[in-house]
């Protein structure tokens, strides 16, 4: 029996596991006939979800944390049993704020420390000539985004709440509002990085890759009591999304999935710009400058698909630095059981932990993270907005 | 805002035929503040220049996330904004997501009187939503119709048929594939310019 859903998605290269699963034909033969719904927001993508109106979303991992903690919103449980990308986000800088980093710079410009260290340099130079502080744009309050962008400035000593202005921009306006000054950098995924260096008006800082190793972006969020009712819906789902996000990262697959990923209906972007992203090739200068990563952006390689309590503790450990949430065991509780290894296991047929996953977040500054000791983890970063 | 006083309420929607409905459904209930912005750029200071008390948005606004950083304990945030949901009350925000339309309003304004706004909202957003739908279809209507005229021309002219005739095997043909006589029409254009 074919079984309809709705799947709601932002237009954004990180859905490409969903949007491959279901116009390649993967889930139809799970039985599944899904009709993919784009959205202009992640709000309506979450308030879809919460009311019923979508069965499952390509969502941001802090929102699907956000929303079952009742963080700014109503309380709605949710739970991802897929993990749709790691990494995939660049810092993106105007070129006047790109100059002013690099004659500040000590070291290497891949290093994020050392940029980080310009950077507090450059925002206490402006401070001394009374300028206006810089603005940096992300995407939402619970993204990963906020978090990276401030994890990275307050590593150099910059208060991302006192020393700068951290704004929400719809992601289709950051190029825009990088060339008319509104913004003087931003965080956001892809394409839209490589579109403001196309366009001359950008320079890519950074790859999220350089501040994390591994960090959870996107996952596939269900209701955790729809979950629960369409057990077999969930598992034909995953298998569809796994074989996908296999798809995508063969080499010899990723023209044509960039093909399918550029239509119009999908992401409705030049499929080239989306190759170069999942081939992690991209152009970070007006010049022409190439840098290559194989950690730009992780879909269906190092065991990413398969959700990573670990990630979600981060996550919330990192709401809880910059005063979004409260610290307690149980909201800790909660976070990680968001990220469901057991559902994505018991899809695949697969019991207990693979043997090569690689858990570490792996972050450029501070120490090792500790899922199970957030405050002490926490205790050793000096800038922040939370009180042990 | 004093207890007794009108709210006052900023309307963001892109669209200003929808924004006017809304606007003059709301003055005619006796809200007399209302503002409307149409300009996404620097929405948040405008916002905060104009200090409303309820935010309306459309939901085919990407600038809805930008709204959600109102809840954020921040700097720039100067009175608390919450979004008006009521965990008891899913009706009204599945109804007014229904609608298209999203509310924000200030911390500690009585729900009783955010309903009538929303209420209002809502019925306003449906309506014009109504008005959109029987415009696209009254203009695909005449789109037919001028197909259908070339379509009954092209027959008339090679079959011999008179008019009538050509238009009863139009719609005898659309009958039998299932299909609309704007369809059949169609595809009479198309083949006709293919076998030119």
């Amino acid at each position: 029996m074919t079984r309809s859903l709705r799947i709601g998605f932002i237009p954004l290269v990180d859905a490409a596991a969903l949007i491959v699963a279901v116009d390649k034909g993967f889930a139809a033969e799970e039985g599944l006939d899904i009709t993919l719904l784009r959205e202009v927001s992640w709000s309506n993508v979450r308030d879809k979800l919460n009311l019923g109106l979508f069965d499952a979303a390509h969502l941001l991992a802090p929102v699907a944390i956000a929303s079952s903690l009742g963080l700014g919103h109503v309380k709605v449980p949710i739970v991802a049993p897929f993990n749709l990308a790691l990494n995939g986000n660049a810092i993106t800088v105007s070129p006047a704020l790109h100059a002013a980093i690099m004659s500040e710079l000590s070291g290497d410009p891949l290093d994020p420390m050392a940029t980080a260290l310009a950077l507090s340099r450059v925002v206490a130079a402006r401070r001394k000539k009374g300028a206006e502080p810089l603005i940096f744009g992300m995407t939402f309050p619970f993204s990963t985004h906020n978090y990276q962008l401030r994890f990275w400035m307050a590593a150099g000593g910059v208060d991302p709440d006192e020393d700068v202005r951290l704004v929400v921009l719809p992601p289709p306006y950051m190029v825009d509002s990088l060339a008319n000054g509104h913004v003087d950098a931003f965080c956001v995924g892809a394409p839209w990085n490589s579109v403001a260096v196309d366009h001359g008006v950008g320079h890519i800082l950074h790859f999220v890759a350089d501040i994390l190793v591994r960090a959870a972006e996107k996952v596939l969020a269900v209701r955790q009591d729809w979950s629960e009712k369409n057990a077999d819906i969930l598992a034909a789902l995953v298998r569809a999304l796994a074989r996908a996000a296999e798809f995508v990262e063969e080499p010899q697959h990723r023209a044509e999935a960039a093909r399918i990923l550029a239509l119009p209906e999908r992401i409705g972007i030049d499929a080239e710009v989306i190759q170069r992203t999942l081939d992690g090739r991209l152009k970070v200068s007006p010049d022409g400058t190439m840098r290559e990563s194989n950690r730009y952006l992780l879909v269906g390689r190092e065991g990413v698909a398969r959700p990573d309590p670990v990630q979600a503790a981060w996550l919330y450990a990192q709401m809880v630095r910059w005063g979004q949430a409260s610290i307690s065991p149980d909201a800790l509780h909660t976070a990680k059981s968001v990220f469901r290894p057991a559902l994505y296991d018991a899809a695949l047929g697969q019991s207990g932990e693979p043997a090569d996953a690689a858990r570490a977040v792996g972050a450029f500054a501070g120490p090792a993270f500790d899922a199970d000791d957030i405050a002490g983890h926490l205790a050793a970063f000096r800038i922040g907005r939370w009180k042990p | 805002m004093g207890a007794e006083s009108s709210p006052k309420i900023v309307i963001v929607d892109e669209s200003p035929i929808r924004a006017a409905i809304l606007e003059e459904g709301l003055r005619e209930a006796g809200f007399t503040g209302v503002v409307h912005i149409s300009e996404m750029q620097s929405l948040l200071s405008r916002i905060y220049a104009l200090d409303p008390d309820v935010i309306l948005i459309d939901l085919e606004n990407p600038s809805r996330d930008v709204l959600e950083q109102m809840f954020q304990v921040s700097r720039a945030v100067r009175r608390p904004i919450a979004m008006f949901v009521d965990q008891s009350d899913a009706a009204s925000i599945q109804a007014s997501v229904d609608a298209g339309v999203s509310a924000y309003i200030v911390d500690g304004l009585k729900k009783e009187r955010v309903k009538p706004i929303l209420d209002l909202c809502i019925s306003r957003f449906n309506a014009f939503a109504k008005l959109q739908d029987e415009l696209d279809r009254a203009k695909s209507a005449l789109e037919d119709r001028k197909v259908i005229d070339r379509a009954k021309g092209i027959l008339m002219k090679r079959k011999g048929l008179t008019e009538e005739e050509a238009y009863v095997l139009l719609r005898s043909t659309a009958m039998r594939e299932k299909k609309k006589i704007g369809e059949i029409a169609q595809s009479i254009l198309t083949a006709s310019e293919l076998l030119k």
